[in-house]
């Protein structure tokens, strides 16, 4: 399958924001322009991630996914406080086509079987947020980036899969938003290793960084800063790819 | 304007196909019984969940007549994903179910050799056979289409085969047409503009008398 190239709008509403290590954030404009201009660029598909919704306790896209899903045509995935099965089925009825997890996750794995069950893993995703530490061992962390959960991060990832998640999102914490780079290293770990499909996010700042992981085997690539800022756009990141001998959705 | 009919028997979520198809100009109604299938052109059988669901959704709403009805009439039908599924035969998806037999065959899980199961991702559409005339008559070969789906249809007619792709050493069924009747795998409201082209080629089928 071509990898699938994600990009990812954090919101705080109602703002698409993006920050470094998912803090300092700055507004870049409103997410559904951003969101139609990526879907009109060729993405494979979006991910909106409500990044204050554990504060909260409550998600606050509906209304952004269902005017999405009025005008973008390819599979929507929402993240961001979903703590129940009701929480997930407001977000699938308003156009969402996954709900990516994690505080909730973590709190109660439980929750994962659960969601499965009722909503077929296909679309349950799980975000693995991650922090190498000095010791050579990754954490899992929750809240982006700010609780420390004393987890593995390694082993967690496996635990969720087994537990029924459909689909990993790894989110390296220390990279994310500094353009310098994947985690090569923990992604190598559960790329092509975990029967489920994975994307990895956090540190994408060229083409050759995002070859570079998919030289890995991931499925798919969460990318930001590289679109939110123009660096590129999502046609020049996939004929890039496409020159550097990575498949993509043409 | 054409109207096109979508049908709710309580399956999923039928906003992004409706969407879809008002993207591509067409008038959407929601039929939500069987009676209310009287006298429409093209219909839209969509669906996500499981075949014995899906199958019970249109029973108990008193579709499973007046569809039938409906196609051997000669109206433009078209069945997407589980909607597809469910104009087959039968399928083994947790037990043996009856479809709705508009086209004959049945539909069983993807051979897992070697394989993720779901397929959840974009894929290549093959030509099985000619597609002048069909729905995706003005689609590129090759062209991509995002499918979410563990079972897949196996017409009886080989000719009944519209399209396949390949998935890992095999080739599983994309699509389906018989006559007026259609039926794509993939999700066409969710496969950027190659879909809605498929979409808008759709409301332009004319009835086959």
């Amino acid at each position: 399958m071509p990898l699938r190239i994600i990009p990812r709008l954090d919101i705080k509403a109602p703002n698409l924001v993006k920050g470094i290590r998912l803090e300092g954030l700055r507004v870049i404009g409103n997410p559904a322009d951003h969101a139609q201009r990526y879907f009109e660029q060729g993405a494979d598909e979006l991910i909106f991630q409500d990044i204050v919704a554990s504060l909260y306790g409550r998600n606050s896209l509906a209304d952004l996914v269902r005017e999405s899903a009025s005008r973008i045509f390819i599979p929507l995935t929402v993240g961001g406080g979903i703590r129940s099965c009701a929480d997930i089925h407001a977000l699938l009825r308003a156009g969402a086509d996954k709900v990516c997890i994690n505080t909730a996750a973590m709190g109660r794995p439980e929750f994962i079987t659960e969601a499965a069950r009722s909503f077929g893993s296909q679309c349950i995703v799980i975000a693995v947020e991650t922090i190498r530490q000095v010791d050579g061992s990754w954490k899992a962390f929750t809240d982006n980036g700010r609780e420390h959960t004393g987890l593995d991060a390694y082993d967690w990832a496996r635990r969720a899969v087994d537990l029924g998640a459909g689909e990993l999102i790894l989110t390296s914490v220390d990279r994310e938003g500094g353009r310098k780079g994947f985690d090569l290293e923990f992604i190598a770990r559960l790329a092509r290793t975990v029967g489920v499909p994975v994307v990895a996010h956090g540190g994408a700042g060229s083409i050759a960084d995002v070859a570079a992981v998919a030289a890995l085997g991931v499925d798919g690539v969460a990318v930001a800063s590289i679109l939110h800022y123009k660096q590129v756009a999502v046609g020049d990141l996939k004929t890039g790819l496409a020159a550097a001998g990575v498949e993509v959705r043409a | 304007m054409i109207k096109v009919t979508v049908i709710d028997y309580g399956l999923g979520n039928l906003h992004s196909v409706v969407k879809g198809l008002t993207h591509v100009g067409a008038t959407v109604a929601i039929a939500e019984r069987g009676d209310d299938l009287a006298g429409c052109g093209h219909v839209v059988l969509p669906g996500v969940g499981a075949f014995g669901d899906g199958i019970r959704g249109l029973r108990d709403r008193g579709f499973i007549e007046p569809l039938r009805a409906h196609a051997a009439a000669g109206n433009p039908l078209i069945g997407i994903c589980l909607g597809m599924q469910l104009l087959l035969d039968s399928s083994e998806e947790f037990g043996e179910h009856a479809g709705l037999g508009i086209i004959p065959g049945r539909v069983a899980r993807i051979p897992g050799a070697g394989v993720k199961v779901p397929q959840v991702g974009w894929n290549r559409l093959q030509p099985a056979r000619p597609w002048v005339g069909t729905c995706l008559s003005g689609s590129p070969l090759g062209t991509w289409a995002y499918f979410v789906h563990s079972y897949h249809a196996l017409p009886t007619r080989a000719g009944d085969v519209l399209a396949t792709v390949r998935y890992g050493a095999q080739q599983i069924t994309a699509a389906i047409g018989s006559g007026s009747v259609t039926g794509f795998q993939f999700h066409p409201e969710k496969s950027g503009q190659a879909g809605l082209d498929m979409l808008a080629a759709y409301i332009a089928v004319e009835r086959i008398p």
